[in-house]
């Protein structure tokens, strides 16, 4: 054991060397942080410069670029709180708000499936239980490698299980999500989970410490040893006396029962009004929390960190400091609150500390068996990270990609091979039917669930009253993305934004989540550039502010990155969600429309990947002024009752879309398609719809479209047992409902 | 503790929220839906308020650990509840609460792992057998209906001599009508004590109570039958 790294003798011992290397920080970062402090940092802070500078913790290769979500945002009054909170604040009327975000944890879902997953759940939850909300509802958006490969019947099986553990036994429903397949992900699996809020508007909380004299409190789990800075991280025997036992596993281990005593008591302090400033703990645990709040405030804080109740009294302080055990939470709080707060925490069976308050010095300072062991400016490692202008280079692949037209495909044609050619799809693991999946989760629970997988957005009530309600949406196409970045992302949001509004919801906001290969690669840099200024840029004409987000960089398995993946989930507001539309195909009789226009576009489409495992040529064209008009139309048909279905047309185009919705409300349907039939039935032209219209409202919705400029065309009709395409093929709903419903069991059980 | 007859027709059904208890809102609600007054009570509480019936909701209490119900058995709540259960007080426990009346011994038999391993969550079919508890007077005998079944723990055991004396007594409230989704002996989802005023049900009848919110309303029956009952009293 080596003796305690003091402020003292870190000024004493000024070339004493440090593990700065092995910790993540390069030379000019650890020689900034000697500038900072005019001295080497103690052990202590240099753990907590580590974390706080890490690329996830401090955005330093995309913070250069994210600022265009702010910059570029588009005017709205509906943003109560905005991007570098936990999470964005969106009000959405009769004095609600509802706060969400997306965040990824893909690195520990992959070296350890279940828990993994389920700290990825438990951590966006409280990611909005620290905004002052009560978590309302979660959902994931999931991509793995090829279904059958044996490493997925090994990751996927055990993420669905860790989100189905975690998720259910907190009392959250899930709401929907995505499941996508491709080879690309096979050694880097997205697990991208989203959680959503609701509070009063006055019920808001924010990240700030103010009041020097006021009292810090950790309360929630102990800490532990558990997800300690990652694996290089302390593997220095050398470093703050960690010795060989050391080696401490990198992925936490989740509670949800302590989780949900959490948020219980969370909300109850709120309603007592205990809380004036809170943070939940996640990723760089104490450190992140202590220099985040002190920062937000701009005020100091003096912490004992022997006082952080433990599992293992072996730990040391840069190993407390680094600790990602999970549900904890650190709460600002008056002196003359604090004997309420404990009885509230105490009811709830949450053991809660004192460790700690805020000061006026300015200086974030903390003390190990009387011994002061870090002062240094919150705000330094908080908020004035390095920032890096990765260099960003065009590929010349891309070209290459471009040039390698689907065109040139061989195409199913005539009815037989269409017939094929569709229920091909509707087995692919992709389109096929992720019951296997959904039934794993609890999506009742609370009450307010009105749709849910697989309905296009998931809708969730939010006053029994009034019917107002909540739609979200997760989508991205990876392939789409590879082909153009700028492109995909816009379609990313293009596609959500459509799903929320099939419900017949108003899009409001938007979160995202970043997947991508290593920033130090140009080609990724570029991919990722391109992406976001897309994304910022499609936000801005659609009329949807970012209100936060994740970035996940370094997912690639050696020089393989995956696909560029941005995931974007986009919120809607529901006036009444008795109004909802749904995707199924319910009574014979209604007509059918297909809204927007079709052109032969295929490039990253989902025929070219199960057919012909293609990728290449150009996604669909964005257009998001149709996209706006589509939605404005879709909402009015809710609104006005004139719709019995509405489904968004996507991967796999019209063809998955008929047979999804007959399947869903267990009717047929027969159409007639003008123009060749393989685009008509596989092209995924984006900004389009199918509708099933009401009897007797066919020229009231026929007029609603003319009016919005969206194109429609009568296509045919509900009824019967089969889906009838004129001339071309017919298949009965037990052929669809086998072929789109065997994949999954069939390969996981 | 009954009303008395005329002068008050809204029964007060109480609703245990024990730590990790996640349906407690549900069932409140589908009282409310009901026409019943719905009233809180709290684990550690050592008196039931006066309350007409008790519902033990679903969910994870004290976070399963041990064993389902185990440790929710010993809840301060639990000794007078389990006495007024057995004074003839109309009892209902779903899902976890099952598990709950299950080992506190009010109930024969187990919940045991899934046969499948893994958690269901589905709309099921169920048959209702007896329909002369206080829990079921609202249904018919015979009566199918669909409910919500969620949960990891929800196939039904007991052994041979049980089995038999929950068949020949009627006391098997409701069965699997469709395929049997967690692999409960005899395809069991709710049964009820000998007195018949303490019913454990594996599906979910709070979750539906409305087309908006479940797959329909032939849940809410559960609710009406004990307010009927309590107005009886």
């Amino acid at each position: 054991m080596t003796a305690l790294d003091t402020v003292a003798r870190a000024a004493a011992t000024p070339q004493r060397p440090q593990p700065h290397a092995e910790l993540g920080l390069t030379d000019a970062e650890y020689a900034r942080i000697r500038s900072v402090l005019r001295r080497r940092p103690t052990d202590a802070e240099l753990a907590i410069y580590s974390v706080m500078w890490s690329e996830h913790c401090s955005y330093k290769s995309s913070r250069a670029h994210l600022r265009q979500f702010a910059e570029k945002a588009p005017p709205t009054e509906a943003l109560l709180a905005g991007i570098g909170q936990n999470a964005g604040v969106v009000d959405i009327g009769q004095g609600y708000a509802v706060t969400f975000k997306i965040e990824s944890h893909n690195h520990p879902s992959y070296v350890e499936p279940f828990q993994g997953a389920a700290t990825g759940v438990g951590g966006i939850v409280r990611d909005i239980l620290a905004m002052g909300a009560r978590p309302v509802a979660v959902m994931d958006a999931l991509r793995f490698g090829p279904a059958d490969a044996p490493d997925t019947r090994r990751v996927l099986p055990g993420v669905v299980g860790g989100i189905s553990f975690y998720g259910n036994c907190l009392g959250l429903p899930n709401i929907g999500g995505e499941l996508a397949f491709d080879p690309c992900y096979a050694g880097n699996p997205l697990v991208n989970a989203l959680c959503v809020g609701v509070m009063r508007h006055s019920d808001l909380k924010l990240a700030a410490a103010r009041g020097p004299g006021n009292k810090v409190v950790l309360f929630g789990s102990r800490t532990g040893p558990d997800g300690i800075g990652g694996a290089s991280v302390l593997a220095s025997a050398s470093f703050g006396g960690a010795g060989e036992g050391a080696k401490r596993p990198s992925v936490q281990v989740g509670d949800p029962f302590m989780e949900k005593l959490l948020v219980e008591c969370c909300l109850q302090l709120y309603a007592a009004d205990l809380v004036v400033g809170i943070q939940d703990l996640g990723a760089a645990g104490v450190s992140c929390a202590t220099t985040e709040l002190a920062a937000g405030g701009a005020v100091g804080m003096r912490v004992t960190l022997d006082a952080v109740p433990l599992r293992d009294a072996a730990l040391g302080p840069a190993e407390i400091l680094m600790s990602e055990s999970q549900e904890r939470m650190m709460a600002i709080v008056e002196p003359a609150g604090i004997g309420r707060f404990m009885e509230i925490c105490a009811r709830w069976d949450v053991p809660a500390t004192v460790i700690g308050e805020v000061t006026g010095t300015g200086r974030l300072e903390m003390t190990w068996r009387g011994e002061r062991i870090v002062d240094i400016p919150p705000g330094s490692a908080a908020d004035d990270g390095p920032v890096y202008e990765r260099s960003a280079q065009r590929p010349a692949s891309q070209d290459e990609l471009a040039a390698d037209d689907p065109a040139a495909l061989p195409r199913p044609a005539g009815g037989p091979a269409l017939r094929a050619g569709l229920l091909a799809l509707l087995a692919s693991p992709d389109a096929a039917d992720k019951s296997w999946v959904t039934e794993q989760y609890d999506r009742y629970v609370r009450g307010d669930t009105v749709l849910a997988a697989p309905q296009d957005a998931g809708l969730v009530r939010i006053d029994e009253r009034t019917g107002l309600g909540i739609a979200l949406a997760t989508d991205g196409n990876g392939r789409y993305t590879l082909l153009d970045p700028y492109a995909g992302a816009q379609l990313a949001l293009a596609e959500a934004y459509r799903n929320v509004a099939a419900t017949g919801a108003r899009p409001l906001a938007v979160t995202n989540c970043m997947n991508f290969g290593s920033p130090e690669d140009p080609a990724v840099m570029w991919q990722f550039a391109a992406a976001v200024r897309g994304l910022a840029d499609a936000c801005a004409a659609l009329g949807v502010p970012v209100t936060g987000g994740n970035v996940s960089f370094y997912n690639q398995t050696g020089g393989a990155a995956i696909y560029p993946t941005p995931v974007v989930g986009v919120l809607g507001v529901h006036d009444d969600v008795r109004h909802r539309l749904s995707i199924g195909f319910r009574e014979p009789g209604s007509s059918i429309l297909l809204l927007g226009r079709t052109a032969a576009e295929l490039g990253g489409s989902l025929w070219a990947h199960v057919t012909h495992g293609h990728v290449g040529g150009r996604p669909p064209a964005v257009d998001l002024d149709a996209e706006q008009r589509l939605a404005a139309v879709l909402a009015a048909g809710a609104a006005g009752g004139l719709l019995a279905a509405a489904h968004d047309l996507s991967d796999g185009g019209l063809a998955v879309a008929l047979a999804e919705c007959c399947l869903a409300g267990r009717t047929g349907c027969a159409v007639t398609l003008r123009g060749d039939p393989f685009t008509c039935l596989f092209s995924e032209s984006a900004a389009r719809a199918v509708v099933a219209v009401r009897p007797g409202s066919e020229a009231a919705f026929a007029a609603s479209c003319a009016e919005h400029g969206v194109p429609a065309a009568v296509i045919g009709a509900t009824g019967g047992v089969s889906l009838e395409v004129a001339g071309l093929f017919g298949i009965s709903l037990d052929e669809l409902g086998a072929a789109h419903g065997q994949t999954l069991p069939a390969i996981f059980g | 503790m009954a009303v008395p007859a005329g002068t008050l027709m809204t029964a007060r059904v109480g609703v245990i929220t024990f730590p990790g208890s996640l349906d407690d809102t549900d069932a409140a609600r589908a009282v409310r839906r009901a026409g019943g007054e719905a009233v809180p009570l709290w684990h550690a509480d050592r008196d039931l308020h006066g309350v007409d019936a008790v519902i033990l909701p679903g969910g994870f209490s004290y976070g399963d650990y041990l064993r389902c119900g185990a440790i929710a058995r010993f809840a301060p709540v639990m000794t007078e509840l389990v006495a007024a259960a057995m004074a003839g007080l109309p009892v209902l426990g779903i899902c976890n609460g099952f598990q709950i009346l299950c080992e506190a011994h009010l109930l024969p038999g187990a919940l045991t792992r899934n046969a499948g391993l893994r958690f269901v969550s589905k709309d099921v079919r169920l048959r209702i057998e007896n329909a002369s508890t206080p829990w079921t007077g609202q249904y018919a005998e015979g009566q199918e209906i669909t409910v919500v079944l969620k949960s990891g723990e929800g196939a039904y055991v007991a052994g041979p001599i049980a089995l038999a004396e929950l068949g020949t007594h009627g006391r098997v409230v409701a069965r699997y009508a469709g395929a049997n989704p967690n692999g409960s002996a005899g395809d069991i989802a709710g049964i009820c004590n000998a007195a018949g005023n303490v019913v454990g049900l594996m599906p979910h009848p709070e979750h539906a109570i409305d087309a908006l919110t479940g797959p329909g309303a032939d849940g809410l029956g559960f609710f009406t039958s004990v307010l009927r009952t309590a107005a009886r009293t």
